[in-house]
């Protein structure tokens, strides 16, 4: 079933066309990988998804409903959670909070009500912080739960974000370079973490130069070159196509830096 | 986090001793009346210091609130026949209103802008207040009639020293019950990260409001308590100096600190009464003070004094 539609995007900025005319979708539970060089427009993609950046062209759909220029907020309140190239943490708040955070979708927010911390935010706030931990379990973290999220190791904030973006247990998640940084064991870790948010029937799209990982986890991988989509496949498909070897692996190497 | 909860409680419950002890120590009658323009400074400071410290937004024109509600207190009597209290929450209805309708468009401004739309606001207020002679008396001001209830007439500086530390303490009160709930925390994850916080569901413009509706009305009910206790209001209040005055205690005492406010409320109020004994240097010397602790305290006194005293524990 197709929960993610991404219909003929463009984004330029100043002439230059970061993103044109790019279309694919993704299944639930399918681990849909997009690779291609540094500047290709990958995370530009993931802006014009998740409502960041308004596309000049073009169509994305959440579950049927068409959501093309809706605010990041509204995205969320349908189900599409994301994390970010280069962190976006809540680094005043400690570990769990920001996984509380994660979880504002599935609380009730009420001025009133939280300004004389009535008995029943009491109450919510003990159910948010105990699935806020069991988030914080799901990627490693739990021992760190009332650390300060700014005090945490790089690695540690990465799987933080993930663990932000799976308490809002979303439909469709975008992760853009999880494993950038992270060494093989943490890398390992976060391969088997998408393993089991993919088998839960979560979407999830995978921005990733980490090459091993992609092709052993990718279900479909999209092949980005400046802008368009150069090919899109299974991982055999894609790591057998001329095209392909040319353009990403051959010019820019197999080891790429693992920055962008 | 019950740890956390009960240091909490524990900051309010000291707050509490210090306010019922410290009359004790006063050598005169005069410092009751310096003490309770500190607690209500300070009740001012906490609202700002939700707005600044928590959601991370600026205002340079907040005492346009606390004239709003120092003139209400003074108005609402005078020419509309309302009892005190009646005017103290008119007024802080009004605040919100003003806030609402204000905030909505200039919230939507970041940093410098964010400052100048609300130092703009501030400027605003006052104008209108000294114009306005025949409500507001002008640029002289106007006496303001004394707070009763059922009959109950407030009046000398000792009463109104436990009415402004019983309304500090309700101040600090919601300020931590804020912290831990969903409201608090979409404030200081927008704060920490606006574009993180958007794409978790948190709708930053509504959040933003409603930090500048609540530091309004901490302004508003804090100079509507000032003007009842002065028995007398004059445009300063609403002028951008108090605005100033306000921020930096804010800063000075520690951005999302409560306590920091109160300390910052503190310093302000107190160390100009300590420096009149070097007559014209005041000034120049309060502004000196205030330079050299943000340089060697740039998170502010309490959350620099907490570093230490946490490094000297470990
Ligand atoms: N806000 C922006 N303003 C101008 N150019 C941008 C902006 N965002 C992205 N770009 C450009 O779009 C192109 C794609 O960048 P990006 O999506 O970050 O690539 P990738 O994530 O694949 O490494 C780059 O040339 C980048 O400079
Ligand atoms: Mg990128």
């Amino acid at each position: 079933m197709t929960i993610l539609k991404v219909d003929d995007i463009g984004i330029a900025f100043g002439g230059v066309k970061a993103i044109d005319g790019v279309s694919f979708s993704v299944d639930a539970g399918q681990i849909f990988s997009i690779i291609g060089p540094n500047g290709a427009g990958k995370t530009t993609l993931f802006n014009v998804i998740s409502g960041i950046y308004e596309a000049n062209r073009g169509r994305v759909e959440l579950s049927g409903e068409n959501v093309t220029s809706f605010t990041p907020d509204a995205l969320a309140t349908r189900g599409l959670s994301r994390t970010f190239q280069n962190l976006q943490i809540f680094q005043r708040m400690t570990a769990v909070e920001n996984v509380m955070v994660g979880r504002h979708l599935r609380e009730r927010c009420n001025l009133f009500a939280d300004l004389f911390r009535l008995p029943s935010v009491i109450r919510q706030n003990r159910n948010t912080r105990d699935a806020a931990l069991n988030f914080l379990g799901e990627v490693g973290l739990r021992g760190s739960a009332d650390m300060l999220a700014g005090s945490l190791s790089y690695g540690a904030c990465k799987r933080l974000e993930i663990a932000r973006a799976l308490a809002a247990e979303p439909n469709v998640l975008l992760l853009d370079e999880p494993a950038a940084g992270c060494n093989s064991v943490e890398t390992e870790e976060i391969d088997r973490l998408i393993w089991r948010v993919a088998e839960k029937g979560i979407a999830v799209v995978l921005v990733e130069h980490d090459m091993k990982l992609v092709m052993k986890i990718s279900h479909r991988i999209l092949v980005l070159e400046r802008g368009r989509l150069l090919i899109e496949g299974s991982p055999r498909e894609v790591r057998d196509n001329p095209a392909v070897l040319e353009a990403y692996l051959g010019k820019h190497g197999a080891r790429q830096p693992a920055r962008a | 986090m019950l740890a956390r909860l009960s240091q909490r409680y524990g900051v309010l419950i000291a707050l509490a001793a210090i306010i019922a002890l410290l009359p004790l120590v006063f050598p005169s009658t005069y410092y009751y009346r310096v003490a309770s323009l500190v607690w209500v400074s300070a009740f001012a400071a906490i609202g700002l210091n939700i707005l600044m410290g928590k959601a991370g937004q600026v205002s340079l024109g907040h005492a346009g609130f606390f004239g709003i509600g120092a003139y209400a207190a003074a108005i609402g009597p005078a020419h509309l026949g309302l009892p005190s209290l009646a005017a103290l929450v008119v007024g802080a209805g009004f605040s919100a209103l003003l806030a609402y309708l204000v905030g909505r468009p200039i919230l939507r401004l970041r940093g410098h802008y964010l400052a100048i739309a609300t130092l703009g606001f501030g400027a605003l207020v006052a104008l209108v207040i000294t114009t306005e002679s025949h409500w507001t008396g002008g640029p002289d001001g106007m006496p303001v009639a004394k707070l009763s209830l059922f009959g109950w007439r407030a009046g000398g500086s000792g009463t109104w020293y436990w009415i402004a530390g019983g309304l500090l303490l309700g101040g600090a009160w919601i300020a931590f019950n804020l912290d831990e709930t969903p409201t608090g925390r979409a404030f200081r994850a927008l704060h920490d990260s606006e574009i993180a916080a958007r794409v978790t569901g948190i709708d930053v413009n509504r959040f933003k409001l409603q930090a500048f509706v609540i530091a309004a009305v901490y302004a508003s009910l804090a100079g509507s308590a000032l003007a009842m206790m002065n028995g007398f209001v004059n445009p300063d209040q609403a002028g951008f100096l108090h605005s100033i005055e306000l921020v930096t205690m804010v800063v000075l005492g520690g951005l999302g600190s409560v306590v920091g406010s109160i300390v910052g409320a503190a310093v302000l109020i107190m160390l100009p009464q300590f420096l009149t004994v070097f007559q014209e240097y005041e000034n120049l010397l309060l502004g000196f003070i205030i330079i050299v602790s943000m340089i060697f305290m740039r998170e502010g006194i309490v959350p620099t004094a907490r570093r230490l005293i946490s490094r000297g524990r470990a």
